[in-house]
C-alpha cells in the first residue's frame, strides 16, 4: 500500500518535472523525486543505495544543477510554434515499451525477502557471508565485514571500486580544467534580455571591451 | 544569488556554522562504520563535501572556498586514488594478487587474514572518501565560481588574457 503510494507520487513528480518550464522549480522537483526514491530503497531494505540516493541524488546533484542554473538562466525556451510534430507521441511509446520489457524481466525474479531465493539458500553464498557467531563450527566467515554491500564493493569487486573512484577524480579534473581559467562571462542577470523567457548562453567578455 | 552571502539571515548563518562540524563528524562516522552498517567511503565523502557546499550557500562562495581551499582539494582528490592504488600494489609486493588484502599477512592464521581484510577495506575506503569529498567540493566550487573571483594560480602557459 505504502509502496503503491510512493510509486504514484514518483510518477506525478516525474510528469511535473517534465512539464515545469521554470528550471529552478524542475530542479527542486527532481530533488524531491530522489528523496522519494530513497524512501523506496529503504522499503526494499537496500539501505546503502538509499543512503547514496539521498546524499547524491537529492543533495549534491540538486545543488550542482542550481549552480549551473545560476549561469544559464532559469527559464526554459518555449517550444517554437512552427516546430514539426511527430504523428505519435514517440517518447511516450518508447518509455512504455522499455518499461514493459523491464517489468517482463522482473517476472522471473524471486519476491523481495523470499527465504527460498537462491541468494539465501545457495551454499557458497551462505557460507561466505555468515558471521562467525552464526556458523555451526564457530569458524570465521570468508570475509569480515558485517555489511554485505561493503564486502562486495571493497573485497570481491575492489577493482571496480578503484575504477569508480578514478572516474570521480577524472570528473573533478575535467571540470577544473574547463572552468577554472575560462574567461568569465558577465553575470547571467546582466546578460539576460528584457524578455525573461529566452535562454541566453553566457557570452564571452570581449577582450579590451568596456567592462 | 549563489555567490553572495545571505547578509541579513543571521540566524541561518550562525546555525549553519554551528552545524558544519557535526555534519562532517557524521560523514566520518559514515566512512568508518561503512564496514558494519550502511554507508561507506562514497557516502561519507559526499556528506563531508555537502558540509562545505552548505557553508558556501549560506555564507558566500569565498567563505566556503576559504574553509575548503583550492590547494587542499586539488591535493586530496588524486591522493585518494593514490591511497587506493597503493593498497592494491602493496599486495603485489607481498606476493599476492592486486588488492588481495590477505597477502599482507600470514595466510595460515585465519584471524590475521580477518584483520587484513578489515584494514584493507579501511584503507581503500579512506581513499574513496578523500577522492569523493575533494572531487565533489571541486565540482561545486568550480561551477558556482562567481565572475569576479580571483584565479588561485595563473593560467598554464599564459592563457587568454582576462581583462
Amino acid at each position: 500500500m505504502l509502496d503503491a503510494l510512493i510509486l504514484a507520487i514518483l510518477v506525478l513528480l516525474a510528469v511535473a518535472a517534465v512539464k515545469e518550464r521554470d528550471l529552478l522549480g524542475a530542479t527542486a522537483i527532481t530533488g524531491v523525486y530522489s528523496l522519494m526514491m530513497a524512501l523506496l530503497w529503504v522499503r526494499m531494505n537496500a539501505v546503502d543505495v538509499a543512503y547514496t540516493e539521498a546524499a547524491v541524488g537529492a543533495g549534491i546533484s540538486t545543488v550542482l544543477m542550481l549552480a549551473a542554473l545560476a549561469r544559464v538562466g532559469r527559464q526554459e525556451r518555449p517550444p517554437r510554434a512552427d516546430a514539426p510534430r511527430a504523428p505519435l507521441p514517440m517518447p511516450l511509446l518508447a518509455c512504455l515499451l522499455t518499461g514493459a520489457a523491464l517489468v517482463y524481466g522482473t517476472l522471473d525474479m524471486p519476491r523481495v525477502g523470499d527465504p527460498g531465493a537462491p541468494a539465501n539458500i545457495h551454499p557458497d553464498l551462505v557460507i561466505r557471508f555468515l558471521a562467525s557467531a552464526d556458523r555451526a563450527d564457530g569458524s570465521l566467515g570468508e570475509v569480515g565485514p558485517l555489511n554485505t554491500v561493503t564486502s562486495v564493493l571493497g573485497d570481491y569487486r575492489g577493482y571496480d571500486t578503484l575504477g569508480e573512484t578514478t572516474v570521480i577524480f577524472t570528473a573533478a579534473l575535467c571540470v577544473s580544467l574547463l572552468l577554472r581559467h575560462a574567461p568569465r562571462a558577465p553575470s547571467p542577470a546582466a546578460s539576460m534580455p528584457a524578455s525573461a523567457d529566452v535562454v541566453t548562453a553566457p557570452r564571452r567578455r570581449r577582450r579590451g571591451g568596456t567592462p | 544569488m549563489i555567490d553572495r552571502p545571505m547578509a541579513d539571515a543571521t540566524i541561518l548563518r550562525t546555525v549553519v556554522r554551528f552545524m558544519v562540524p557535526f555534519i562532517q563528524l557524521f560523514g566520518l562516522y559514515t566512512y568508518a562504520h561503512g564496514e558494519s552498517s550502511p554507508g561507506g567511503g562514497f557516502q561519507g565523502g559526499v556528506i563531508i563535501a555537502a558540509s562545505f557546499v552548505l557553508l558556501a550557500l549560506v555564507n558566500g562562495w569565498r567563505y566556503g572556498r576559504d574553509a575548503a581551499p583550492e590547494s587542499t582539494s586539488d591535493l586530496l582528490a588524486p591522493a585518494g586514488v593514490l591511497v587506493y592504488g597503493l593498497t592494491g600494489f602493496g599486495a603485489l609486493l607481498f606476493g599476492g594478487a592486486f588488492l588481495e588484502y590477505a597477502a599482507y599477512v600470514d595466510q595460515t592464521d585465519p584471524h590475521a587474514v580477518h584483520l587484513a581484510h578489515h584494514l584493507g577495506l579501511v584503507s581503500i575506503e579512506l581513499g574513496v572518501t578523500l577522492t569523493v569529498s575533494a572531487a565533489m567540493v571541486t565540482l561545486y566550487f568550480e561551477m558556482a565560481r562567481p565572475d569576479d573571483a580571483p584565479a588561485a594560480s595563473p593560467p598554464p602557459g599564459g592563457g587568454p588574457a582576462d581583462v
